[in-house]
């Protein structure tokens, strides 16, 4: 072990002078801390952002802080996307303008980002912000503890962003197999940058996933049965489930190949009797279940939407409901698809690549069952319409080369082939990031207030949809072509034309990009126009949309009471909704602390260690986590009481305002 | 300790069990390893076997499971619990056997 104070952090090996691309990279990130550390200071908004934020536990704030790590971990992301569409543009024959160090770390940054980044926060954040009001809750039933994975997830994309600026990324790819990623081929500190970043955020994807559970089985508001719940809540039921059982995968595994690099272990290597091909088998253990903890939650918001915006209740519910949880169940028997070429027998194959096709079955079930509610509805084309139409299509074709992949002789042939890649961004992009998107746009007004501008949002729509498209069905053909992935040049000329294509799909993505950024500066410029002051602007169908937008810290002041599927629309339909009571009641709510940032701030700082081998600073942060932690359970007042007459004074604003606007 | 006497055998002495248990387990398999007393399949076996029943003892003396004092539905999480563990540890030994098989065998 390494015993110098500062580890193997040197100067020299720290700073990106082995690009000049990663230097613009470098002082891009630094630039930008700068500006927001600096427009905070300068607006002198740090008490504010401080106390109203970054130690809130109200997981609507914590939910909506979710959602902006992710919007930026996105154009993060794609700034890596569209870099390695440009360089395969021209590397026919010539090196391009990356290194293939560089390259490499691109590949592997862009996935791990988009993934752990990316997408696990903004589903996170949408399910915080939304699921409690849905299901008739005032808060989740662990606040701090959601603060805490919050601050860890913050933490591991922290994590991710320095590596740009000190020392170097993993060149890995985003699944870091050894015997790559072990210490003898790769020796730096790219490697340890992803397990440590991987590590941190996983524990608080494991705390979320306990949160959400206990909070869906414990918090639901009276007469909401099971049965009853909006099927956002069943689907984030399932990925909770999933978290929980899968991230634990994750977590040992990376840290048996933490042990493997540091302390020369050889659980994954050859040489001391390990097994590499059992890193694979114990990374996709997890890594199959997480596609779907991706995708579900989209699941459950477009059956909101497709609901709300066809204004009919959902078609087969119960089917939608088993569907999910058959899916769930299903997805941990399939993971040896990413790995038929390991060599496994026939049977095994055989096993898992039926097993695989099965989960085709719930998942047309449900794309059924969305069809059928749009049948004959009264159809709102809302921008999170659009979202839902253009996944419906879009997914069905990523389905359909999925179910051929799950062949193992196709597979042999398609593996590690650029159609792979076309075939996982068909499911995710659409199957995934389009729901996210679908779901901001539709509980943005929810959030703050006030709604997103739609023009904006159709055209973020179409340049996504149509970009997709010319970005990756080239990539299908180019599969078949035989271009593997990762490459960072090539010698082909027949390739170059489907490449280029590529490269404009991904300036027409940039497109929908920038379409989404005006669409939130527009929004926010005529935040007064677009002020929604009933709390509920499409007709809404379940509870979320009972309370006022933004929501009281409470969400609701007196519990609703369920007797439907869509409880606010059967409220609706009887008059029982907007009842005030004669007497309202005090209610308990979390205090802040600080104690989850500092937390988050102190794994950030071990992982750093870590990463360098200052092994003394390591120490001393876990020390510093267990001890917030001990200290904060010592705590006996973490609550406070808000009294009736506060919680009147507030309602009386949200009815005046109701009234104002004719809803009572 | 009369403080220590609560609901359920939560007793200081039942916890001390458990952890005089888990100890024990955890030594077992590490001397088996370390000594090398044993032929590499019945070492295998005993591994798993302390493994098994160290989970037993955990769900029993720290989490104070019970077939009839714990109430139905968490005896059905811990059984789709046990039904993941069997699906992610049996796939696993088929398929790397499979390939130790192929491979070495
Ligand atoms: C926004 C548009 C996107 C573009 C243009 C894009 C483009 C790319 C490209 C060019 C690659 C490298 C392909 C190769 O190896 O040859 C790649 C890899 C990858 N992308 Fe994307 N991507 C996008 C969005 C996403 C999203 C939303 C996700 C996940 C939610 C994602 C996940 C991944 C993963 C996991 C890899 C594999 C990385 C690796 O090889 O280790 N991408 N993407
Ligand atoms: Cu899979």
């Amino acid at each position: 072990m390494d015993m110098r104070i500062l580890g193997r952090l040197t100067a020299a090996d720290a700073l990106p002078f082995y690009s000049w691309v990663a230097v613009g990279g470098a002082v891009v990130t630094v630039l930008g801390l700068l500006t927001i550390v600096g427009a905070i200071t300068f607006l002198r908004k740090w008490r504010y952002v401080w106390t109203e934020w970054m130690t809130s536990l109200d997981h609507k704030r914590i939910g909506i802080m979710y959602v902006m790590l992710a919007l930026v971990m996105l154009v993060r992301g794609f700034v890596d996307a569209i870099m390695m569409r440009a360089q395969q543009a021209v590397a026919l024959n010539s090196t391009g303008y990356l290194p293939p160090e560089h390259f490499d770390q691109i590949f592997s940054s862009h996935g791990t980002i988009m993934i752990f980044f990316m997408a696990m926060p903004f589903l996170t954040g949408l399910i915080n912000i939304i699921v409690p009001q849905q299901i008739g809750a005032r808060d989740v039933a662990f606040p701090f503890m959601n603060s805490v994975s919050l601050w860890l997830t913050a933490a591991g994309a922290g994590l991710v962003l320095i590596s740009l600026v000190v020392g170097r990324f993993s060149t890995a790819g985003w699944t870091g197999y050894p015997p790559y990623s072990g210490a003898e081929y790769n020796p730096g500190v790219g490697v340890d940058y992803w397990i440590w970043a991987i590590q941190v955020s996983g524990i608080g994807t494991t705390l979320s996933g306990i949160n959400f559970i206990v909070t869906i089985l414990k918090r639901r508001a009276p007469g909401m049965k099971l049965m009853r719940m909006p099927l956002f809540c069943w689907t984030t039921l399932a990925t909770s489930i999933l978290m929980i059982f899968a991230f634990p995968a994750l977590t040992v595994t990376t840290a048996l190949l933490a042990l493997d690099r540091i302390f020369d272990m050889h659980f994954f290597t050859n040489a001391g009797g390990g097994n590499l091909m059992n890193y694979i088998n114990l990374f996709w253990i997890w890594g199959h279940p997480e596609v779907y903890i991706l995708i579900l939650p989209a699941f459950g918001i477009y059956s909101s939407v497709v609901s709300t915006f066809a204004a009919k209740r959902l078609f087969g519910y119960k089917s939608l409901v088993y569907a999910t949880m058959a899916i769930a169940l299903l997805s941990f028997t399939v993971w040896l698809h990413h790995f038929f070429t390991m060599g496994a027998g026939a049977g095994v194959n055989a096993f898992f690549g039926i097993a695989t096709m099965v989960i085709a079955v719930p998942t047309g079930v449900k794309v059924f069952d969305w069809l059928m509610t749009l049948f004959r509805g009264r159809i709102t084309f809302h921008p999170s319409m659009l979202w839902a139409l253009g996944f419906i299509v879009t997914f069905v074709i990523g389905g359909m080369t999925g179910v051929l992949l799950a062949l193992p002789p196709a597979d042999y042939l398609m593996h590690n082939s650029t159609f792979l890649v076309a075939h996982f961004h068909n499911m995710l992009i659409p199957g995934a990031l389009f729901g996210y998107l679908a779901g901001y746009m539709f509980w943005f007004p929810k959030a703050f207030g006030f709604t997103l501008d739609e023009r904006w949002g159709k055209g973020a729509f179409w340049c996504w949809i149509i970009g997709f498209y010319l970005a990756f069905m080239p990539l299908y053909v180019l599969g078949f072509m035989g271009m593997a992935r990762r490459m960072e040049r090539y010698e082909i000329s027949a390739w170059q034309p489907f490449l280029l294509i590529a490269a404009l799909g991904a300036v027409v993505i940039l497109a929908g990009i920038t379409c989404l950024v005006i669409q939130l500066v527009v929004s926010i410029r005529k935040r007064n126009e677009k002020r929604d002051l009933t709390g509920d602007p499409w007709d809404g169908r379940t509870l979320e949309w009972l309370t006022s937008s933004p929501p009281a810290p409470y969400n609701f002041a007196v519990l609703p009471q369920v007797r439907d599927i869509d409880a606010l629309h059967d409220m609706k339909r009887h008059g029982s909704v907007y009842v005030r009571p004669k007497q309202y009641e005090d209610i308990l709510l979390p205090i802040n602390t600080g104690a989850g940032v500092l937390i988050g701030g102190l794994a950030f700082v071990f992982g750093f260690s870590a990463v360098w081998h200052i092994w003394w600073v390591a120490a001393a942060a876990l020390l510093a986590i267990l001890a917030t932690a001990a200290a904060r359970s010592f705590r006996d007042k973490t609550e406070f009481c808000l009294t009736g007459s506060k919680v009147q004074e507030i309602e009386n604003r949200h009815f005046r305002d109701l009234a104002r606007e004719g809803v009572l | 300790m009369k403080r220590a006497k609560a609901a359920g055998g939560r007793t200081l002495g039942s916890y001390l069990t458990g952890y005089v248990l888990a100890l024990v387990l955890t030594a077992v398999p590490f001397g088996i390893a370390a000594t090398g007393a044993l032929s590499m399949q019945s070492a295998l076996i005993a591994i798993g076997a302390s493994a098994i029943v160290q989970v037993l003892v955990h769900l029993r003396y720290f989490l104070h499971l019970g077939l009839r004092s714990t109430p139905q539905e968490r005896l059905l999480a811990i059984a789709f619990t046990a039904v993941l563990i069997l699906i992610m540890i049996g796939g696993s030994l088929w398929i790397m056997l499979n390939l130790y098989y192929r491979m070495w065998a």
